[in-house]
């Protein structure tokens, strides 16, 4: 599984809710990248996330982890794949490195591996002092980098994250996108969904544009605002921010919707 | 037209709200459930007459007159439920106290607090009411179809008296604001409710058991020592009871009682209302250091890791624990009978099987909540790389380990004295267990492990279905212990209800 090109490879996935949550939507994710998954409220993303860390059951399509059909090896997929909610839940009473022993156990760990990789990322994330308090009394930016830690400790090749910067302060979130980026570095794939599109922009490799649950748009940042610039540079006569570029390709899906 | 802010547009705002809440809770919005859920409230209300009437007909075959003996009863249940409105009123005042909800947006407005509170005050009074009016209802029906319309004065009675439990309860509360403050005023309150509600049932119970050799909660208030020393019949201690019986006197001073209680309540405490929900809402959860830090980490497997964190959970809140030993508590009666006739009659412990599978059934049902639907983190449990079998299993066995830890004490003395009817109680208590976790399964939702004293009201099928199927396993566990061939007839009712319970039930969310 090492070997394949592909963190994650999404085909025809489709979820109706009341109406279309998820439309066909194919999306292909490279190992090692960041990848910023970006849409208005409502337009599919958590959607798909969920899909892909098996939370949720699609209507149709395929999903693959890292090359592992995941939802006909659900377990083998999840054993390689952490997921974060943008609402970090956490459990009040027990403490961050009880916490890190129950991951540990879901996620089947040798014990000295795991033991060395909880005070590593405790110590990594500013939790060590607060590693046998229980969460209960923790803010969300703690509470935020607990979770983070509960995602890592078993070294996951494919991280999902939803909104995982939302509630931290400068310092956590300058913190919580090292960590990422020290990850991806090491070969892992991050998946992020974020309303807050400076981030994206410094942080994502790649950024999927989704609308109506369709991918509308895919590409580095300068693949996108070539999609866009004859429009944006005429009027403003400056390089295009991802907001300028992200409001021109909703408002133009809108339209055709 | 009802002008915005006042009394009536904030009793209408909560009656809306309330409304709409039952509604959804009993349909999930669907009007085929309405028809479903409407024809099994009625078959429910029915049977509860059927079984009122066979309790009364004959004890009000006879002229029923106002003597010592007849008043004590009365008075006796009267207390008993008076002791539950207590309970039940302590509970929803504190939740009027601690609960965010809507309160946040209200208080910010320039709106009256007090006007707001007055509704609320109004609406527990009216709560705590129902639930004793509907318990008491089949049997006020009967008595009234029995012996005439003087009966139908326990409902107005019952209501003054939710007025005083309110007022009582809204005192107290305010009283542990001010003493212990807002940081541990909640729990206390919890604990309290908890010990009002169980313990006066449970002690008048356990007494009738050591001194008078019977089971019943009444017996007490029947005994000749009892009824002798008690006041004469013209004294006001019997206030309660000839109102029950419709004495308009004493029905209508027993209702201005309760009126002016409330009212002075609610004149005394209504204006501090917004500033004791801010308090509340200004104390942050203090942090908790774990004893023994220094230890070693530990990596279980999977599903002991997912039942050391069950335990754990359960074991860290005092809350959680009080309210799952509440269910415990109502096995003290049971043991001390069963110490009392330890080596005596082997017959009398039979009694003891429909107690026990009950009392399993409940707590086993509270405790399959909270593992199954108090799930702090649904989604970190979900994406884990195990099979959703397998966490299941996981969560039942802890359940189920700490049910055989309790029950199974009690199942081996009662073996010792009857080995028949401690083997149909052990199969009681286990299939009971195992068909309130069953609807637990099936009426499985995402909720957090704090709302465990709402789901009751979340989910009314599920609570219906948990109750009658632990009454109907108690009654087959008696009979069989009892050697009865009845037995087969309340195992199919509870077979039944289970089909209904798994007919009705929302699809599981847990794939």
């Amino acid at each position: 599984m090492i070997n394949q090109p592909h963190a994650l490879q999404i085909t025809a996935l489709k979820k109706t809710f009341d109406s279309p949550a998820v439309d066909n939507l194919s999306l292909t994710v490279h190992r090692g990248e960041i990848y910023a998954l970006l849409g208005p409220n409502g337009a599919g993303k958590t959607t798909t996330l969920r899909m892909v860390a098996g939370l949720l059951a699609p209507d149709a399509g395929n999903i693959s982890v890292c090359g592992i059909d995941a939802l006909a090896n659900a377990a083998t997929a999840k054993s390689v794949t952490a997921w974060v909610p943008d609402e970090p839940l956490v459990y009040d009473k027990l403490s961050p490195l009880e916490y890190l022993e129950f991951v540990a156990g879901l996620w089947g760990m040798e014990e000295a591996e795991a033991g060395r990789r909880a005070n590593d990322l405790l110590d990594w994330l500013g939790l060590s002092d607060n590693a046998h308090e229980r969460c209960q009394g923790f803010s969300k930016g703690m509470r935020q980098k607990v979770a983070l830690a509960g995602a890592l400790i078993h070294d996951p090749d494919l991280i999902i994250l939803d909104e995982p910067l939302t509630g931290l302060d400068a310092g956590s979130g300058r913190l919580v996108k090292a960590v990422l980026r020290e990850h991806v570095d090491r070969g892992v794939t991050v998946i992020m969904t974020t309303h807050i599109l400076d981030v994206a922009e410094r942080m994502a490799d790649r950024i999927g544009v989704i609308a109506h649950g369709r991918l509308i748009a895919e590409g580095t940042l300068a693949d996108l605002r070539a999609r866009t610039a004859s429009t944006l540079t005429s009027e403003t006569g400056i390089e295009a921010s991802l907001e300028d570029v992200f409001l021109e390709l909703v408002a133009g899906e809108d339209l055709a919707a | 037209m009802i002008g915005p802010t006042t009394l009536l547009w904030f009793a209408r705002h909560e009656f809306t709200l309330a409304w709409r809440d039952w509604k959804s809770m009993m349909t999930a919005g669907k009007a085929q459930r309405e028809r479903v859920a409407g024809v099994i409230v009625a078959v429910f209300v029915l049977g509860l007459h059927i079984l009122a009437y066979g309790v009364l007909v004959g004890p009000l075959s006879g002229e029923i007159g106002a003597d010592k003996s007849t008043l004590m009863t009365l008075t006796g249940a009267a207390a008993l439920a008076f002791a539950l409105m207590l309970s039940q009123a302590l509970e929803s005042i504190t939740r009027a106290f601690y609960s965010r909800s809507d309160l946040d947006l209200i208080l910010s407005s320039p709106a009256s607090a007090t006007r707001l509170f007055t509704v609320r005050i109004g609406a527990i009074v009216l709560s705590t009411a129902s639930l004793s009016v509907l318990l008491a209802a089949p049997f006020v029906n009967m008595a009234i179809y029995l012996d005439g319309w003087r009966w139908f004065a326990i409902y107005p009675a019952v209501a003054a008296l939710a007025a005083i439990a309110t007022a009582l309860s809204l005192a107290a509360t305010v009283a542990m604001f001010r003493t212990i403050g807002a940081r541990h005023t909640r729990l206390a309150a919890q604990i309290v409710a908890a010990v009002v509600g169980a313990g006066f049932l449970i002690g008048t119970q356990v007494i009738g058991i050591l001194y008078y050799g019977s089971y019943s909660r009444l017996a007490l208030f029947n005994t000749e020592a009892v009824v002798a020393s008690a006041p004469n019949e013209t004294s006001m201690f019997w206030l309660t009871a000839r109102a029950f019986m419709g004495e308009p006197t004493a029905l209508m001073a027993l209702s201005a009682f309760g009126l002016a209680v409330i009212t002075a309540a609610v004149v005394a405490f209504a204006g501090g209302f917004g500033a004791l929900v801010i308090e509340a809402a200004g104390i942050s959860e203090s942090r908790w250091r774990n004893i023994g830090c220094k230890r070693a980490f530990r990596v279980p497997s999977p599903r002991r890791a997912l039942r050391i964190k069950e335990w754990q959970l359960l074991a860290r809140d005092p809350w959680l624990v009080s309210q799952s030993l509440m269910q415990v508590l109502y096995l003290i009666p049971p043991a001390v009978l069963l110490w009392q006739k330890f080596g005596g009659s082997a017959s009398a412990v039979i009694i003891l099987a429909p107690v026990l599978v009950m009392a399993i059934g409940q707590l086993a049902g509270g405790l399959a909540w909270l593992a199954i639907s108090g799930e702090d983190a649904p989604d970190l449990v979900a994406s884990a790389p195990l099979p959703p079998r397998a966490i299941i299993r996981a969560k039942i066995e802890a359940v189920l380990l700490i049910i055989v830890v309790i029950v199974g004490p009690l199942v081996l003395m009662m073996a010792l004295v009857n080995l028949w009817a401690a083997t149909m109680t052990a199969l009681g208590v286990a299939i009971a267990s195992a068909s309130a976790v069953a609807i637990q399964l099936w009426f499985q939702s995402e909720s957090k492990r704090s709302n465990f004293r709402r789901r009751q009201t979340a989910s009314k099928a599920s609570t219906f279905a948990e109750a009658f199927s632990s009454i109907l396993w108690a009654g087959t566990a008696a009979l069989a212990a009892a050697g009865s061939w009845f037995a087969v007839l309340f195992g199919g009712a509870a077979i039944f209800v289970l089909m209904i319970a798994k007919v009705i039930s929302p699809r599981a969310a847990y794939q």
